[in-house]
C-alpha cells in the first residue's frame, strides 16, 4: 500500500505540474485543445490523490505499522471511526485530505466549466498551481507514506486523546473545506483580474463558492468551540489559542467580502477593495495552516509541528507577489463604475461593516502575533490571552451589531434622516424595553463588571436587529399578501423564494444574534470545586449535586474514573450525572468526558478534575453556563439561512401560478412600480 | 411637558430606580485568577487549567489567595506575579512601555480606518454634485431610460 499511495502522489503531481505548464501555456498561446489536456490532467490529479488517500485510510485500518504515519497516530484498539479519522490527525495526513480536498473542488470547477469556458481555464491554472505546492509538500516535505526505521513495532502510539471524539471526525473536515473552499473564489478572482473578465458574472460565481467556503467555515469553527467545550473541560467554549484565531481571520474577511461584493453587483463599486478581499481570505486560509504547523506561536491545538513553515511563507509571499503583480498591471479594469453619494446609504452600511470586519481581523491577527513582535522589539515575551482579545473585540462586535439592524432599513445610494427615524422607531422602542426589562430584572452593569455591561448592551441590540429585520419581513409579506391575497406565512415564504439571497441573508442575521446572546451569557457564569466523598454534597446557584458513588472501569482502549451524582434543583430532583476522566493506554494521556446538562437557561457542566490522593475521594469541578445552548442554536439557523441563501431565485412567474386552494387570479406584484419596496 | 420629555424623566426614574436595588458581589479572585495564565505549558488561563497533576495551577491559585489576603492591592498582587514567573505570566500585555502598543494599535486601526471612510465619502459626493452641477443640462431619452433601467435593478424586490 505504501507504494501504491506514494506512486499515486506521484503521478498526481506529475499531473498538476502539466494542468499548470499547459494551462499557462494554453491560455498564452489560446490553443484551445492544449487547453482541454491541461483540463483533462487537472481531473485526473483527483483520481490519482483519491487513490493515494485511499491507500492511506486502508493502511490504517489494517493496522499496518510499517508507515511511520500510521505508527504515530493509531492503535490496534482504536475504534474504526477514529481510525478514519487518522488520515487528517497527524500532519502528513491532513495535508494529504487537504490536497484530496482541493483536488475534490477542481474537479467540481474543471467538471462544469461550460459556465464559462475562458475563465475556468484560468481559474483552474491557478487552481493548478495552488495543487502543485501541495502536492510538493506531502511528496517530499511531509511523505505520509513514509516508512519506520527498524522493526515494525507491534502497536502503535494512539491517536491523541483529545481527538478521540466524535466531533473530531466531523471538525477538521468542516474546517478544511473551509479553508481549501476559499482557493476556489481566490483561483476566479485571480483569473478574472489576469484576463480583464468583462463585466460582473465572475462574481455571480465567485459568490456562491464563497457562500459554500463560509458555511463550511463557520460549521467548522463552531464545531470545533463544541468539541472544545465537551472535551477540553475547562467550562469554556473558546479560549483566543492562536489556531483559533486563524480559523477566525479569514471567516471575516470572507464575511466581508460576502457583504461588499453586493455593492459590485448592483452598483459597480468596490472593484479593487472585493479583489483584494478574496485574495488576503485565501492567503489567511494558507496562514491558518501556517500558524497550526509551523510552531511560530505556541497553542494548545498545535497538534503537529515541523519545519513545513518555511514552504508555506515562501508559498505566501510568491502568492502575494503574483497578486500584486497582476492587480498593478491591469488595476484600470477595477475602476468603479460609481462612487457612495451619501454617508446614509446601504453602500455606506456596507462599507463600514466593511471595515469593522477588517479592523476585527486585524486585531485578532495583530494579538495573535504580538507575543513574537515583543519578542523581537523587546527581547522578553509577553502573553496575549482572552483578556486583551475580548476587551479589544467586544466593542467592534457591537458596532457590527448596531450596523446590522440600521443597514437593512437603508436604501441604495441615499437615505434620508427622516427615513431612518421613522423606521428605527419601532425596533428601536423594542430594544429600549429589553434593555429596562434586563436591568430591571437584574443586569445592572453599574454594580458589576465590565461583562455585565457589555452583556447588557450586546442582548439590546440583538433586539434591535431582530426587531429590524423582522420589520422588513413583515413589511415585504405585507406587500405580497396585497398583490397575491396570499395568507401571511405564504406570502413570507413568497418573499423569501423571490429574493432567497436577501432573506437568506436575513435569516443568517438571525443567527448571529442568537450566537451574540449566546456569547453574552459568559458574563454571568459561576463555578465551584469541590472534593466529593460518598453521600456529600455540593451547592451551586440552585443545584445541588449529590455523590452517589465514585468508581473506576477499564478496557481494551482506555482506563476510565468517574463520579456518579444525583442533580436537584431547588430540592427537585433533575436526573443523574456522570462525570468522567479517561486515561487512553497507547498514548499514556489523560482526557476529560465532560457531564453536561444543557437547557436553554442554562448549562450545568460537571468536571472531573481528578482525585484527591489522600481521601481517594473525586474533585469535582462545577460550572453554570448560561445560554451556551443558543450558541449551537444560532449555528443552525445560520445554516439553514445560508442553504436557503444558495437556493436560486424562484421566478416571480412560478410563484405567482393560482394556487388550487384559492383559484384567486393573481397579479405580478412586480410589474407595478409602487409594488416593490426598498431593495437589497 | 412634551411627550419626549415625559418619556425621558419617566425613563430617567426607572432607571434609577432600578439602580437603587440590589448589589452583586465582588469577584475579585475570579477576576484576578482570569488576568493571569498557568505557567505550566498549558496556555491557559490560570483558573482554567485543568490538568491534572498540573504542577503550576494549584500552588499558584493558593499563592493568589495569599497575596489577595495580605491586602495586596490587584496591582501589588499582579506586580508579585511578574517578579516570581516573568511578564508572560499575565493573560494580557501591560499597559506601559512596549505592551502599550499592542493595546493602542486596533483602536487607532479602528479610529483612522473609519475617519479615513468618513472623509472619502464626504470627498466623493463633493465632487458628484459638482459633477452633476456642470451636467445640468436636459438628459436625451435614452440616458434617462438607462437610468430608470439601473434604478430598477438597483431596488428590485
Amino acid at each position: 500500500m505504501a507504494l501504491f499511495g506514494s506512486f499515486a502522489l506521484l503521478l498526481a503531481l506529475l499531473f498538476s505540474f502539466y494542468a499548470l505548464g499547459a494551462g499557462i501555456l494554453s491560455l498564452y498561446r489560446e490553443n484551445d485543445r492544449l487547453a482541454e489536456t491541461a483540463r483533462r490532467a487537472g481531473i485526473s490529479v483527483f483520481f490519482a490523490v483519491t487513490a493515494a488517500a485511499l491507500a492511506l485510510v486502508v493502511s490504517v485500518m489494517n493496522n499496518d505499522f510499517s508507515l511511520a504515519y500510521i505508527r504515530e497516530h493509531s492503535n490496534i484498539a482504536l475504534p474504526g471511526p477514529y481510525k478514519f479519522a487518522a488520515l487528517w490527525s497527524g500532519q502528513e495526513g491532513s495535508l494529504l485530505f487537504w490536497a484530496w480536498l482541493l483536488s475534490t473542488y477542481s474537479l467540481v470547477v474543471r467538471v462544469r466549466h461550460k459556465v464559462d469556458v475562458k475563465l475556468s481555464a484560468y481559474a483552474g491554472a491557478v487552481l493548478a498551481g495552488v495543487q502543485f505546492f501541495f502536492l510538493l509538500l506531502i511528496n517530499f516535505a511531509a511523505p505520509p507514506f513514509a516508512l519506520v526505521t527498524g522493526a515494525v513495532p507491534a502497536d502503535g502510539n494512539g491517536l491523541n486523546p483529545l481527538l478521540q471524539y466524535p466531533e473530531m471526525v466531523i471538525h477538521p473536515p468542516m474546517l478544511y473545506l473551509g479553508y481549501v473552499g476559499m482557493a476556489v473564489p481566490f483561483a476566479f478572482a485571480l483569473g478574472a483580474l489576469i484576463m480583464r473578465y468583462p463585466g460582473e458574472k465572475w462574481i455571480a460565481i465567485t459568490r456562491r463558492w464563497t457562500m459554500v467556503a463560509w458555511l463550511f467555515l463557520t460549521c467548522g469553527i463552531f464545531l470545533g468551540a463544541h468539541w472544545a467545550y465537551s472535551v477540553l473541560g475547562w467550562g469554556g467554549y473558546w479560549g483566543w489559542d492562536p489556531v483559533e484565531n486563524a480559523s477566525v481571520l479569514p471567516w471575516l474577511t470572507g464575511t466581508a467580502f460576502l457583504h461588499s461584493v453586493m455593492m459590485q453587483e448592483k452598483r459597480g463599486m468596490m472593484k479593487v477593495w472585493n479583489v483584494w478581499l478574496i485574495f488576503i481570505t485565501f492567503l489567511l486560509s494558507i496562514f491558518g495552516t501556517f500558524l497550526t504547523r509551523s510552531g511560530v506561536v505556541s497553542s494548545v491545538h498545535a497538534f503537529a509541528q515541523s519545519s513545513i513553515g518555511t514552504w508555506f511563507v515562501s508559498f505566501m509571499l510568491l502568492t502575494f507577489c503574483i497578486c500584486l503583480f497582476f492587480f498593478f498591471k491591469n488595476r484600470t479594469h477595477l475602476r468603479s463604475e460609481n462612487k457612495l453619494e451619501s454617508l446614509v446609504s446601504r453602500e455606506s452600511s456596507f462599507l463600514f461593516n466593511n471595515v469593522l470586519l477588517l479592523v476585527s481581523c486585524f486585531a485578532v491577527l495583530w494579538g495573535t502575533l504580538f507575543p513574537i513582535l515583543s519578542e523581537f522589539v523587546e527581547g522578553k515575551k509577553v502573553t496575549v490571552g482572552p483578556p486583551f482579545f475580548n476587551k479589544v473585540n467586544i466593542p467592534i462586535g457591537l458596532l457590527l451589531l448596531f450596523l446590522t439592524a440600521v443597514g437593512p432599513i437603508l436604501a441604495w445610494r441615499s437615505t434620508s434622516f427622516e427615513s431612518v427615524k421613522r423606521n428605527l422607531r419601532l425596533p428601536g422602542g423594542i430594544a429600549f424595553a429589553v434593555m429596562i426589562a434586563l436591568m430591571v430584572g437584574g443586569m445592572r452593569p453599574w454594580q458589576a463588571d465590565a461583562g455585565v455591561f457589555y452583556a447588557l448592551i450586546a442582548i439590546t441590540l440583538a433586539a434591535l436587529v431582530i426587531a429590524a429585520v423582522s420589520s422588513e419581513f413583515i413589511r415585504g409579506a405585507k406587500v405580497i399578501r396585497g398583490h397575491t391575497g396570499k395568507s401571511f406565512t405564504a406570502s413570507l415564504v413568497h418573499l423569501t423564494r423571490r429574493n432567497t439571497r436577501r432573506y437568506g441573508g436575513y435569516i443568517v442575521h438571525y443567527g448571529v444574534v442568537v450566537i451574540c446572546i449566546g456569547f453574552a451569557g459568559a458574563a454571568f457564569n459561576q463555578t465551584k470545586e469541590q472534593e466529593l466523598g460518598f453521600r456529600d454534597s455540593m451547592q451551586i446557584g440552585k443545584y445541588t449535586l449529590v455523590c452517589q458513588k465514585y468508581t473506576q472501569d477499564d478496557n481494551a482502549n482506555y482506563s476510565t474514573e468517574l463520579a456518579i451524582l444525583d442533580v436537584y434543583k431547588n430540592g427537585k430532583f433533575l436526573e443523574t450525572m456522570y462525570p468522567e476522566r479517561r486515561f487512553f493506554k497507547a498514548s499514556q494521556q489523560p482526557a476529560t468526558i465532560v457531564a453536561n446538562r444543557s437547557t436553554m437557561l442554562e448549562d450545568l457542566y460537571l468536571v472531573y478534575a481528578g482525585k484527591n490522593v489522600d481521601t481517594d475521594h473525586p474533585i469535582i469541578k462545577a460550572h453554570i453556563n448560561p445560554l451556551v445552548k443558543w450558541i449551537w442554536a444560532g449555528v443552525w439557523i445560520i445554516v439553514i439561512g445560508t442553504l436557503v441563501a444558495l437556493v436560486p431565485n424562484t421566478p416571480a412567474a412560478a410563484l405567482l401560478r393560482p394556487s388550487r386552494s384559492s383559484g384567486t387570479q393573481l397579479r405580478e406584484p412586480a410589474a407595478d412600480p409602487q409594488a416593490v419596496e426598498v431593495g437589497d | 411637558m412634551g411627550l419626549g420629555k415625559r418619556l425621558f424623566t419617566t425613563t430617567a426614574i426607572v432607571i434609577l430606580a432600578v439602580a437603587t436595588l440590589g448589589a452583586g458581589s465582588s469577584e475579585r479572585f475570579e477576576r484576578l485568577g482570569h488576568a493571569m495564565m498557568c505557567t505550566c505549558g498549558c496556555n491557559q488561563v490560570l483558573l482554567e487549567c485543568n490538568h491534572v497533576g498540573c504542577p503550576s495551577s494549584d500552588k499558584m491559585r493558593n499563592e493568589l489567595s495569599a497575596a489577595m489576603d495580605s491586602g495586596s492591592s490587584d496591582s501589588g498582587v499582579l506586580d508579585r506575579f511578574v517578579e516570581k514567573y516573568g511578564p508572560p505570566v499575565l493573560a494580557a500585555p501591560l499597559t506601559t512601555g512596549f505592551g502599550r502598543v499592542a493595546w493602542i494599535m486596533p483602536f487607532a486601526v479602528l479610529a483612522l480606518a473609519l475617519s479615513g471612510c468618513i472623509f472619502l465619502i464626504n470627498r466623493w459626493r463633493s465632487r458628484s454634485g459638482m459633477q452633476s452641477a456642470l451636467a445640468a443640462t436636459p438628459a436625451d431619452n435614452d440616458r434617462a431610460e438607462a437610468l430608470r433601467m439601473r434604478a430598477r435593478q438597483e431596488t428590485e424586490l
